[in-house]
């Protein structure tokens, strides 16, 4: 591959431009869907292309990025998208929150609290949050116009007629800053309160052409019933591998006896609690010390 | 209370050669509250007619029908509707209700449509059920069941729950036995003695002669064969 | 008094072919009024002109708003409009399936409109909602159930449940108890009756069954080609028709 065969970033110019003015719109009207022209890329939809092109507009030389998959930096996905931009942008890269200046993520928030220095940018699969009740594009548009956002609770409420509680776990609709109601991407809605952060979040949906932006500092609710109210949930476990009490889990199957164990899906932020010492049930040092 | 004036009715049908059937001219009278009046005159002399253009079922082609301060001639049918809630009775010789209505409901309905709470409606509704001699077994049950003699008395004790000053009676006490036929007789009585004016079909010739203070020949009123 | 809805001379032409025209008439709150004629006769177009859902292309259509008194709803903003129809509107449609959501279950369905106002409290808007299923004749234990799994009686009847949760001044109903059997017809007109008269409620009801507005409407409107060929009294309109077309509508009932 030849320095010449590829524009910075993959896009060219007139593309990125395209994104950024929708970003930028997206950005004035926290939570609006923005439709842009979405373009093929290197990938197929479904593995980001939405962020990519998102991210790819928001890159300069300086920048250092850091790709994130349901919180692991070493997945496939994540590890292709870096390569991608590595390739076609020559940014730096890196699996430190604290480090990179753009983020793109699939399916989590980092643990670490961002600064105003960063922008995490988000792989959308389905923007619409009211298309599940009602399938026409022209009504939902129409629904968002007016603010008639009682369908919403509609879902909620099927939710708890079957299950006995608010059974959404992930893409927990929200409504940012009192008006526009929004899909935060499939995050678990242990992650709905970071949403109000420092940091600019973009979100990116590339098979539907659409992009939107939470501002630094938004107010970000996420809906609930008064009786019902919103809970950020998460296993009742600590970390096996860092103790951490307050983190995001993943439930992991170690062998075929029903043994389990729950770490981190932050590996990054895992990793660097280990490194600082804090240990937990199934760490090696544990581990041996019994 | 009820003042008729130069009443014609004629029956246009447009799909029959559009014939023009005249049927009333010139009708004039009053019934005053508390008098009973019995229309009288051969089948097919406008007895029912007249009656239910007084109602405002039938469209009066000219003159004027006053019921209290309302002309049913010319009226809205909102006043109309509001004339027959409040003013206006009618037994009519037939039961019309919607089906699964128990007969205590469709007998306390018109208190309920005056705004006579449930349970003065309910125990007026009884009342005049046990002294027409509905079985209480049927109360609970919708009219359209019963048999035609039952029907009818339903339909009556319906037509007097409510103390109309007005009330129009078509053949109150026909098919009914000596002992309901009495009943009937002095629910008219009490109706006098309480100020409404009746005006009444009656072929049971004693008790028209009971209950009527005068008697109209509608005959008069039938246009002379010309037409 | 004023009138809840004052309909004045609205028309809806269909390219060079008259939906309606000329069409005037008031109501007045607690008033049922039917629209009867025959397919094609414009009445359907016009009760969606009335309604909001479509645009009369001449005429007014004042509605007595809560708010801010008489308005024209043609003219008035869609938002408005639109607010209308969740909150002071009704619609009852013939084809249960138009005015449902087929894939929530019946107390979603019913509190839809609650949530849609502002309820945000599960617990009421279920016990409303339990509520609102019983007047309708639907066991509570049914609540949680899908409107498919449901009788077409039954789904008429939620949807009707559903419509007057918010407590609606005007309901807008479209043939009705079209495609019902008789005896189910029949339970769900006692049903609308009562709640009509309980509830105070206007309704201006479309059919070309007779019967139906016999017992339900207190006015009728008879149309023909587009134009009313009569109006008045219900009782008055089918036992003593003027016009050639009612004429010729009452006497092609058949009796039973």
């Amino acid at each position: 591959m030849s320095d010449q065969a590829y524009n910075f970033a993959y896009l060219d110019e007139q593309t990125k431009r395209m994104i950024r003015r929708a970003i930028l719109k997206g950005i004035a009207i926290p939570g609006y869907q923005v439709p842009f022209a979405s373009r093929e890329m290197p990938m197929p939809y479904g593995w980001g292309t939405g962020g990519v092109q998102v991210s790819a507009a928001c890159l300069v030389p300086e920048d250092t990025m850091k790709v994130i998959d349901q919180g692991a930096d070493d997945t496939t996905n994540a590890v292709s998208i870096r390569k991608f931009f590595e390739n076609t942008a020559g940014v730096a890269t890196t699996e430190k929150t604290r480090e990179a200046t753009v983020i793109q993520t699939r399916h989590r928030i980092p643990e670490e609290a961002l600064t105003e220095d960063q922008i995490l940018v988000y792989q959308v699969p389905i923007p619409e949050p009211l298309r599940f009740l009602e399938p026409r594009e022209t009504e939902t548009r129409k629904m968002h116009a007016l603010e008639e956002y009682g369908l919403m609770h509609v879902k909620l409420y099927e939710d708890i007629a079957q299950h006995g509680n608010i059974a959404t776990a992930y893409a927990y609709p929200v409504r940012v800053e009192g008006r526009y109601v929004m899909d935060p991407s499939p995050i678990p809605k242990f992650d709905n309160p970071k949403l109000e952060m420092a940091a600019i979040q973009l979100f990116g949906a590339g098979r539907e052409q659409r992009i939107y932006a939470i501002p630094p500092y938004s107010k970000v609710v996420s809906l609930d019933f008064e009786d019902y109210p919103f809970e950020a949930s998460k296993a009742n476990h600590p970390c096996d591998l860092c103790g951490a009490e307050h983190t995001y889990l993943d439930e992991v199957i170690i062998d075929d006896e029903g043994g389990r164990m729950f770490v981190c899906s932050d590996t990054d932020y895992c990793g660097e609690r280990q490194a600082n010492g804090h240990r937990g049930r199934l760490s090696p040092e544990m581990e041996a010390a019994q | 209370m009820i003042c008729v004036e130069n009443l014609s009715k004629t029956f246009t049908l447009h799909n029959q050669g559009s014939a023009v059937i005249r049927v009333m001219e010139s009708a004039s009278f009053t019934v005053a509250a508390g008098e009973c009046v019995a229309l009288t005159g051969n089948s097919g002399a406008g007895k029912s007619t007249l009656m239910r253009m007084i109602y405002g079922n039938y469209l009066a082609a000219s003159g004027r029908i006053m019921v209290g301060d309302v002309d049913v001639a010319s009226a809205e049918p909102r006043e109309i509707l509001d004339l027959r809630r409040n003013t206006l009775g009618y037994v009519s010789q037939f039961l019309r209700v919607v089906p699964r209505v128990p007969t205590l409901d469709v007998v306390a309905e018109p208190l309920r449509a005056v705004g006579v709470d449930q349970e003065a409606a309910y125990a007026r509704a009884r009342d005049l059920l046990s002294r027409l001699n509905i079985p209480e077994t049927l109360w609970g049950l919708s009219p359209t069941t019963f048999s035609g003699g039952e029907q009818q008395r339903v339909n009556i004790a319906r037509g007097f729950a409510h103390s109309y000053p007005a009330l129009l009676l078509d053949e109150p006490t026909a098919s009914l036995d000596a002992t309901n036929r009495e009943t009937v007789l002095s629910l008219i009585e009490e109706a006098k003695a309480g100020g409404a004016a009746i005006i009444g079909i009656f072929h049971d010739a004693p008790a028209r002669s009971r209950v009527a203070d005068l008697e109209i020949d509608v005959s008069a009123f039938t246009p002379k064969q010309a037409a | 008094m004023t009138p809840l809805l004052s309909v004045q001379n609205v028309a809806k032409y269909y390219g060079s072919r008259v939906g309606c025209e000329e069409v005037s008439f008031d109501l007045y709150p607690g008033e049922v009024m039917g629209i009867v004629g025959e397919s094609g006769s414009g009445k359907s177009t016009l009760l969606n002109c009335l309604a909001g859902h479509l645009a009369p292309d001449a005429g007014k259509v004042l509605f007595d708003t809560r708010a801010n008194g008489m308005q024209d709803t043609v003219t008035m903003s869609e938002p408005e409009r639109r607010m209308l129809g969740r909150t002071d509107w009704a619609f009852v449609h013939q084809n249960a399936r138009d005015g449902l959501r087929m894939s929530v279950s019946a107390g979603g369905n019913v509190g839809e409109r609650l949530m849609a106002v502002g309820a945000r409290h599960y617990g009421d808007i279920r016990e409303q909602a339990v509520d609102w299923l019983g007047r309708v004749e639907i066991a509570a234990d049914r609540i949680d159930d899908r409107p498919r799994q449901f009788s077409g009686g039954m789904q008429q009847r939620l949807q009707i449940a559903r419509n007057l949760v918010t407590g609606p001044r005007l309901v807008f109903m479209d043939e009705p108890t079209g495609g019902l059997d008789v005896s189910v017809q029949a339970r769900l007109l006692d049903l609308l009756r009562g709640l009509v008269r309980e509830m105070g409620l206007s309704a201006i009801i479309v059919t070309h069954d007779l019967a139906v507005v016999r017992l339900l409407a207190d006015r009728l409107m008879v149309m023909k080609s587009g134009q009313v060929v009569e109006t008045g009294l219900t009782d008055q309109v089918l036992d003593d028709p003027q016009h050639a077309y009612t004429q010729l509508l009452v006497s092609s009932v058949l009796q039973v």
